[in-house]
């Protein structure tokens, strides 16, 4: 009898946290769609605790951009974000081109302007998608998915490659707009309204996906500014900042557009948000596309910034001289010893580049700003205290992509 | 004398107006390097009183902190300092964008976190750690963000070389006998 106070004197102390259960998610799951990991503490299916870890797809992006010139390197940029990687393109172009202080042609910047906002399309599809497919809207993404190849097609067209596109270069960009490109891109604008609205109709009331997203994951306002939030997911809480009205880049100052907003925050505002940029991007691309003016797509010769058309190369003095002059390795571009941070509304967020030149034509250093990083170091924040099952639709409305998160 | 004073009130005329957030930092801390290029504004505080800055900076209206990055100077020509961090501010209802920098030194590059004022900076000053070795004091978890724990090195430092080194040596081998 006397032995029994001493045992539980002895008897270690428990505590409600080791009733907790550790779950680990990912690297490798079918949901998280990319190479990242979370160690969840559920409390029953209650979610307590996240820990987010990334750095499985880290390939040194910046230490490579210090290696390469700025125009090798709009390659790695397309394997960043590659869900759009035209739009890393066009980033990264724009930053350099800020430090160069390179004024674009008309041509050059609708261009760019139109496969920014298709980049934008795509991207939107395939999110909106995932978010559908992880929640049981299998069809709803397969819809998503054929647009996307649509596409794809396009840009195929445009510059022979289907993702990594590496098609802007500095000053302007690899290849003109063909008739057959604008053609294409026509009738995108014709048919994909109609896959949209039925994409609405299929998830929009949906009882299902409403319930599963609904409330599920809400970032308010304050909390998306602290926490650095940008894009779609920033505008699903209400922040309205669009760079693409706020500093008008390339041809955005000419179009007219909406900046799409909603106040709730939740992962159903965020899908939302998506589903409407989409058509304000349709309405960009067509007045850009019905209004695209002529002329030279590239900056001239004379600037000696772009490398001159093949055509001009091999037919015209200047156009020789002017190739040499750039692919030489002892000459190249005018570089200023400066540092500038340029930055544009990409589909994910602000997608920047800071980029330290010091008379080279390679970068000293070329920092990139990405918008996953910031949106996947919220994801504790939005996750706790729902359920396991919501971990999908909040990890989807992020729309985080790994390689753009690890570089 | 007259002459003199001519000229710099011609210089004063020339030089672009200087921005009210600039003139403010300026009389909490002192004087301090500033510069406009490409229209962006861009300030140089002393990295003791980096976080005093930003905190007044925040107040002033720069409610949203872009990216925290760092620059390693050991090769760029005419550098002083070896590392340069980069706080990029914006404002979500002016639009206003500011760079600030401060810059640290070998051997124990140290600068206070801006964690308490953002949330936002936790990631990227665990990046900072992680690429350049820039100890962040007051931040809530300096851990690697990228590199696995066991690295020991820090990849973005400009003395790292591009390619030869620290795949391998950091970590241990393990040979068929022992495995």
């Amino acid at each position: 009898m006397s032995i029994a106070p001493a045992e539980q004197e002895t008897r270690p102390e428990t505590r409600s946290e080791d009733y907790l259960w550790t779950l680990n998610f990912g690297p490798q799951h079918p949901a998280t769609h990319t190479t990242l990991r979370l160690v969840l503490k559920l409390e029953g299916e209650r979610v307590v605790d996240a820990d987010p870890e990334m750095g499985y797809l880290h390939s040194g992006f910046e230490k490579i951009g210090e290696h390469l010139t700025f125009n090798q390197y709009v390659t790695v940029t397309d394997r960043m974000n590659y869900i759009s990687p035209m739009a890393n393109n066009v980033a990264w172009h724009h930053a350099v081109e800020t430090l160069l202080g390179i004024e674009l042609t008309p041509r050059g910047s609708y261009i760019r302007t139109i496969i920014a906002e298709l980049a934008r399309i795509s991207d939107h599809l395939l999110c909106n998608g995932a978010v559908g497919l992880d929640t049981g809207a299998f069809t709803f993404f397969l819809y998503g998915f054929y647009q996307r190849e649509v596409i794809y097609d396009i840009f195929e067209t445009l510059c022979g490659a289907r993702f990594t596109n590496s098609y802007t270069r500095v000053g302007g960009v690899s290849q003109d707009f063909t008739p057959l490109v604008i053609e294409k891109i026509r009738s995108f604008l014709k048919t994909f309204p109609k896959t949209l609205d039925d994409m609405e109709r299929l998830l929009n009331r949906n009882r299902i996906f409403v319930d599963r997203t609904k409330g599920v994951g809400l970032l308010t306002k304050e909390e998306a500014i602290n926490r650095g939030a940008t894009g779609p997911v920033a505008r699903a809480s209400g922040v309205t900042r669009d760079l693409r009205r706020d500093e008008p880049y390339l041809a955005y100052a000419d179009l007219d557009f909406q900046v799409c907003c909603a106040s709730a925050g939740d992962c159903y505002a965020r899908y939302l948000v998506r589903m409407q940029e989409m058509r304000e991007s349709l309405k960009i691309v067509e007045q850009a596309l019905e209004n695209l003016p002529e002329g030279p797509v590239n900056v001239g010769i004379d600037q000696r910034t772009s490398l001159p058309m093949k055509q001009q190369v091999y037919s015209t003095i200047e156009g020789t001289i002017s190739h040499f002059e750039l692919a030489m390795s002892n000459r190249g571009f005018d570089v200023p010893s400066e540092e500038t941070y340029a930055a544009i509304e990409a589909p994910n967020g602000e997608l920047g580049f800071y980029i330290v030149g010091d008379g080279d034509e390679r970068a000293y250093r070329a920092r990139c700003r990405p918008p996953s990083v910031l949106h996947f170091a919220m994801f504790p924040h939005l996750i706790r205290g729902h359920t396991l099952s919501d971990v999908v639709a909040v990890l989807g409305s992020l729309n985080i992509i790994a390689a753009e998160l690890d570089r | 004398m007259t002459h003199a004073s001519d000229t710099s009130s011609n210089a004063a005329a020339d030089a672009p107006p200087i921005s009210p957030h600039v003139a403010a930092v300026e009389q909490a801390c002192g004087p301090l390097e500033h510069s406009v290029y490409r229209g962006q504004q861009r300030m140089v505080v002393p990295a003791e009183k980096s976080f005093e800055t930003l905190a007044l900076l925040k107040d002033r209206g720069f409610d949203l902190l872009i990216d925290v990055s760092c620059v390693d100077y050991l090769e760029y020509r005419g550098a002083t300092h070896r590392y340069g961090l980069i706080y990029l501010l914006a404002s979500t209802t002016t639009n206003e964008r500011l760079t600030v920098r401060a810059f640290v030194d070998d051997p124990e590059p140290t600068v206070a976190s801006v964690v308490p004022l953002w949330q936002a900076a936790n990631w990227l000053e665990r990046e900072v750690w992680d690429m350049f070795g820039i100890h962040f004091t007051g931040h809530p978890d300096l851990r690697r963000l990228v590199m696995p724990e066991a690295f020991t090195a820090h990849p973005l430092r400009k003395d790292y070389p591009l390619q030869g080194r620290g795949e391998r040596h950091n970590f241990p081998v393990i040979t068929r006998d022992h495995s």
